[in-house]
């Protein structure tokens, strides 16, 4: 029971504090590949300091909607966060949800952003939120057939066990099914965390926004909760990448000499794929929003390739 | 049991004959009506109890009403199935009852109010029956009955135009599939030898294959009519907006579930075994129902159309999983059968309950804002703050959101498909994912189209003068969604203490328990027959949002506390001040949508700017956008033509000569006795 507390604060802690350092990470690696200084790695964790302990507006056209949903939004966030296997194979929480509780934790938490952008009452709220939901609603069928994937392959929605399962046959990333899933839900992962070429967080240009115009009227404390919920979700996303298909150090145990190298794994591989991340996002050109659909579907096709090809290897 | 069962009955008849009598005094006092809708639910109430004790005590019983004509007695039966629909029915009907007291001081049925709740009674009545007849042609009788008081009660306020189409139509098309439901029926009980339900149990096994298709075939559209799927849906979005919300409530409620009901009896009970291509079409008329009803709800800005095409989209998830347990019936797996089965059923239940709230919720904000149109509304949250609760409770539940019911029912849809893809040989099984697939996108659409609903209507600020002076619903009506809203968390938090229910249903329809399967860990969590394949407990997930969220309070205990919290404007772009024109519309919305689904929906739009000198200062736009209506241009214009065409030739013969008409008659006589000696 101690043990389980522990291990449920322990995994809070890791990925409060790790977020934003990925965050920072990416950004640092875009700003070094486009020759530019960049902030600092840390420049995230000062942002947040900031944030939450300045003043905030709040529209005088919302309602307790607008106040409710940074709460709503940071909390479903961590929720889903802890019902994935970081690095121990065992998550603190993942028997009360596997993989489809994850993905409509997250669902909430957007139902209810979208709504705050709503509620604002100017025009890029709407514009935020319905581009916002749009995009998340065509990226779910990709998202859902690459976890049927994974999840037949292991027979489980627990991640858990899914991650203990990949753990038992360390090279089955190389199976076909596996690697097309793989690339069905790095595409996933870029939509849902507003990456180019869908959508660009650094800007402030109401023609190409997505996620920022949502929030355009969240400020102080209430934006430090979005931005950090934003963070975490993109870890989380990251984490089930990573680890589901490539389980490589996960612990099983809580010896210390076990939980420090599964650590170091766990940082190297989210390194690995913030470099691809970040490496994709500046070779590539924002996309129009009517070309999206067209990345989503490939998503999808290699979803659908990915269960054929489960079909045709595994019998 | 019986004894409440039959008394429930009783009540619900007096009250309806004492609607009439009231109707027929010169003016119904405020207290009749009162009395009468109270007596509504003391009558719902007593038909809870009966089904619940039949479903939990296992106390079923039969008793039947001699009618003296041959072949008709009125049977009723309380099994586990028609109990468990009983159940669902008087749930509904006790919280509309209740909201009926306050909805009916106002609106159309105000009235009538008398003869308002007489149909109201007569439709609680004729819906029990057809949810515990236990024979055919009584079942049919109680059928019919159903349609033609849902009939009068769509039509309350007749004066309108529209009205008077969408309750013809619902009319049409409810008696076509009457006409298909005679012959499936009369072929089922010509192989039984008899009318009765238990005879015939397993009777569509008894015909050959081809006659056992095409009785399964007709009773499948047949009953496909009533719940409303795609293709035959057209009268949903015509029939609910139109009628009183009450009304509307309990036909998205329940009585497009009485199609459901006659699936689920003709799909496990009147077939013991069904070839793969009935469990494939199953499942294929409803993914394509819950993905176009979706997309289509996604098109309205009428809240009640909305509403009325989610519904469709709801009947289809509850098809994907009668179709995957018909799919693992044939392959023999009667537990995922059971699984399967189960989320059908459960989403029946939880359909039932949070689309009731939401139509309830409509009817207030139509009441309170006097528009069906979103675009007229806005702001209502402030105006109208406990209807905007409960519906955003509704909202959150039909998106399938956890941790509330329609979560519960759709995981367990989610893991009966996923069982699919192992249980099933050769490329059927590729059918199952993709089901999983679009069901993602239907529950993600839907997500989608309730931001929409609840964020254009209760949000931001009024679009018109009618939706700034809106007021909140009286509490009688604000209790009723209460209650079903206190249900939608109940059954999503609780879901591990309902499931048992479940138990003899599945025991009756496919000889297995499963429902110890389906709940582990000490009652806590959900899993589909096994814990390794997956578990999900909503209450653990609501309890942990609750603790999780003292993170961010310290948080702000430790930092913001001090910081100041002012009110400003919203960012205007410099100009003077935003008004509700600034706002985005419900159309506006779905754009990128109809944009992405442009083939479905063949958007077609309209801009003309009147202009003094240059076209660079228009002094009025008319803007103008529409999407084809695909099924009605495609598909039921040209067959009306076609009957059209073929009522214009047959007129040949329909000369209006009596001697014309008697050669006829002869001329029949003789080929049926040809037909007799001959057989």
């Amino acid at each position: 029971m101690i043990e389980k507390i522990a291990s449920v604060f322990f995994h809070l802690a890791l990925v409060l504090l790790l977020s934003p350092l990925v965050t920072g990470f990416n950004r640092m690696l875009k700003a070094r590949v486009q020759t530019r200084r960049g902030p600092s790695i840390i420049q995230p964790y000062r942002d947040l300091h900031k944030l939450l302990r300045k003043g905030m507006v709040i529209p005088d056209t919302a309602s307790w909607i607008f106040s409710a949903t940074p709460f709503v939004l940071f909390v479903t966030t961590l929720l889903a966060s802890m019902l994935i296997p970081t690095i121990s194979a065992n998550a603190p929480l993942s028997l009360y949800g596997g993989v489809l509780a994850v993905v409509y934790l997250l669902a909430l938490g957007r139902f209810f952003l979208a709504l705050g952008g709503l509620d604002a009452g100017s025009s890029f709220g709407g514009l935020g939120s319905s581009r916002e939901m749009t995009i998340s609603a065509i990226a779910e069928p990709a998202l859902m057939l690459a976890v049927f994937t994974v999840a037949i392959g292991a027979g489980s929605t627990n991640l858990s066990i899914v991650a203990q399962s990949a753990l038992g046959q360390s090279w089955r990333f190389l199976a076909p099914s596996q690697m097309l899933a793989f690339a069905a839900l790095f595409i996933v992962l870029i939509a849902e965390t507003g990456r180019i070429p869908v959508d660009n967080p650094a800007t402030h240009l109401e023609l190409t926004m997505i996620h920022e115009a949502m929030i355009l009227e969240y400020s102080g404390p209430y934006l430090a909760l979005i931005e950090w919920a934003a963070w975490i979700k993109q870890l989380l996303l990251m984490t089930i990448l990573v680890n589901v298909f490539f389980p490589f150090g996960l612990s099983m145990t809580w010896s210390p000499g076990a939980v420090l190298f599964s650590f170091t794994l766990f940082i190297f591989k989210l390194l690995l794929l913030s470099i691809v991340v970040a490496i994709v996002e500046v070779s590539n050109a924002k996309m129009r929003l009517f070309r999206v659909p067209e990345l989503l579907a490939i998503a999808f096709v290699l979803g659908v390739l990915a269960l054929v090809s489960t079909f045709l290897f595994q019998g | 049991m019986r004894e409440l069962y039959l008394a429930g009955l009783l009540v619900y008849a007096v009250a309806a004959l004492a609607g009439l009598a009231a109707h027929f005094r010169d003016k119904t006092a405020a207290w009749v009506v009162q009395a009468l809708c109270y007596s509504s639910v003391a009558g719902a109430l007593l038909e809870l109890c009966a089904s619940v004790g039949a479903l939990i005590g296992g106390a079923e019983f039969n008793w039947s009403l001699p009618s003296g004509i041959p072949y008709i007695h009125c049977g009723v039966r309380l099994d586990p199935l028609s109990a468990y629909f009983n159940l669902a029915l008087s749930l509904l009907a006790a919280c509309i009852s209740v909201y009926s007291t306050g909805y009916l001081k106002h609106g159309a049925a105000h009235r009538r109010p008398g003869l308002f709740c007489c149909f109201l009674n007569l439709q609680f009545l004729s819906l029990t029956l057809v949810f515990t007849a236990s024979n055919a042609v009584f079942f049919l009788i109680a059928w019919e009955l159903v349609v033609v008081t849902s009939y009068f009660l769509v039509v309350t306020d007749h004066e309108s135009e529209e009205t008077r189409r969408g309750g013809m139509l619902y009319m049409l098309m409810s008696r076509g599939g009457t006409g298909l439901l005679f012959i499936g029926f009369l072929l089922l009980a010509g192989a039984a030898g008899s009318m009765e339900f238990q005879a015939m149990h397993g009777s569509g096994d008894k015909l050959s294959p081809v006659l056992g298709g095409v009785a399964f075939l007709l009773l499948f559209f047949g009953f496909g009519v009533k719940a409303g799927i795609i293709p035959l849906h057209i009268w949903l979005p015509a029939a609910h907006p139109v009628a009183p919300s009450n009304v509307s409530a309990l036909m998205s409620g329940i009585v497009i579930k009485t199609g459901i009901y006659g699936m689920a009896r003709v799909f496990f009970d009147f077939y013991g075994v069904l070839p793969i291509w009935a469990g494939m079409l199953v499942l294929f008329a409803g993914t394509v129902s819950a993905l176009l009803g979706v997309l289509y709800a996604l098109m309205e800005h009428d809240l009640k159309r909305l509403l009325a095409y989610h519904s469709i989209e709801n009947i289809g998830i509850i098809l994907m999983g009668f179709g995957s347990a018909l799919l693992f019936r044939s392959f023999g797996h009667p537990q995922l059968a059971a699984l399967a089965l189960v989320a059908g059923l459960f989403h029946t239940l939880n359909h039932g309950i949070f689309k009731c709230l939401l139509f309830l919720g409509a009817g207030s904000v139509l009441q309170g804002a006097g528009t069906r149109n979103m675009e007229e509304m806005g702001g209502l949250i402030r105006r109208m703050p406990w209807t905007a609760l409960y519906f955003l409770i509704g909202a959150i539940a039909i998106s399938g959101l956890p941790p509330l019911n329609g979560f519960v029912s759709e995981w367990f849809t989610y893991q009966g498909l996923l069982a699919g893809f192992g249980a099933t040989p050769t490329l059927t099984r590729m059918a199952f994912p993709i089901a999983g697939a679009m069901l993602a996108l239907t529950a993600a659409l839907a997500a989608a189209c309730f931001v929409k609903a609840f964020g254009i209507t209760f949000l931001a600020l009024p679009r018109s003068k009618d939706a700034e002076h809106a007021i909140e619903a009286p509490r009688s009506m604000t209790t009723a969604m209460a209650g079903l809203a206190l249900a939608c968390i109940a059954m999503g938090l609780g879901a591990t203490w309902f499931i048992p229910v479940f138990a003899p249903i599945t025991q009756q329809a496919l000889g297995v328990q499963i429902t110890h399967q389906l709940v582990s860990g000490n009652g806590l969590l959900l899993i589909p027959g096994s814990i390794r394949s997956g578990s999900v407990s909503p209450l653990m997930l609501a309890l942990g949002l609750v603790a999780l969220s003292a993170v961010p309070f310290a948080l702000w205990f430790a930092l913001g506390r001090k910081s100041p919290r002012t009110t400003g404007p919203s960012w205007d772009c410099g100009l003077p001040g935003l008004t509700a024109a600034n706002e985005y519309t419900a159309t506006a919305f779905s754009k990128p949508l109809r944009m992405i689904f442009a083939a479905l929906f063949r958007p077609r739009r309209e801009i003309q700017a009147e202009f003094d000198v240059s076209p660079y200062y228009p002094k009025a736009i008319h803007f103008e956008s529409e999407i084809e209506p695909t099924f009605e241009t495609h598909f039921y214009e040209p067959l009306w033509a076609g009957i059209l065409a073929l009522a214009a030739r047959m007129r040949k013969i329909q000369t209006g000569s009596i001697h014309a008409y008697l050669a006829y008659i002869f001329v029949t006589l003789i080929l049926l006795l040809l037909f007799g000696v001959r057989g």
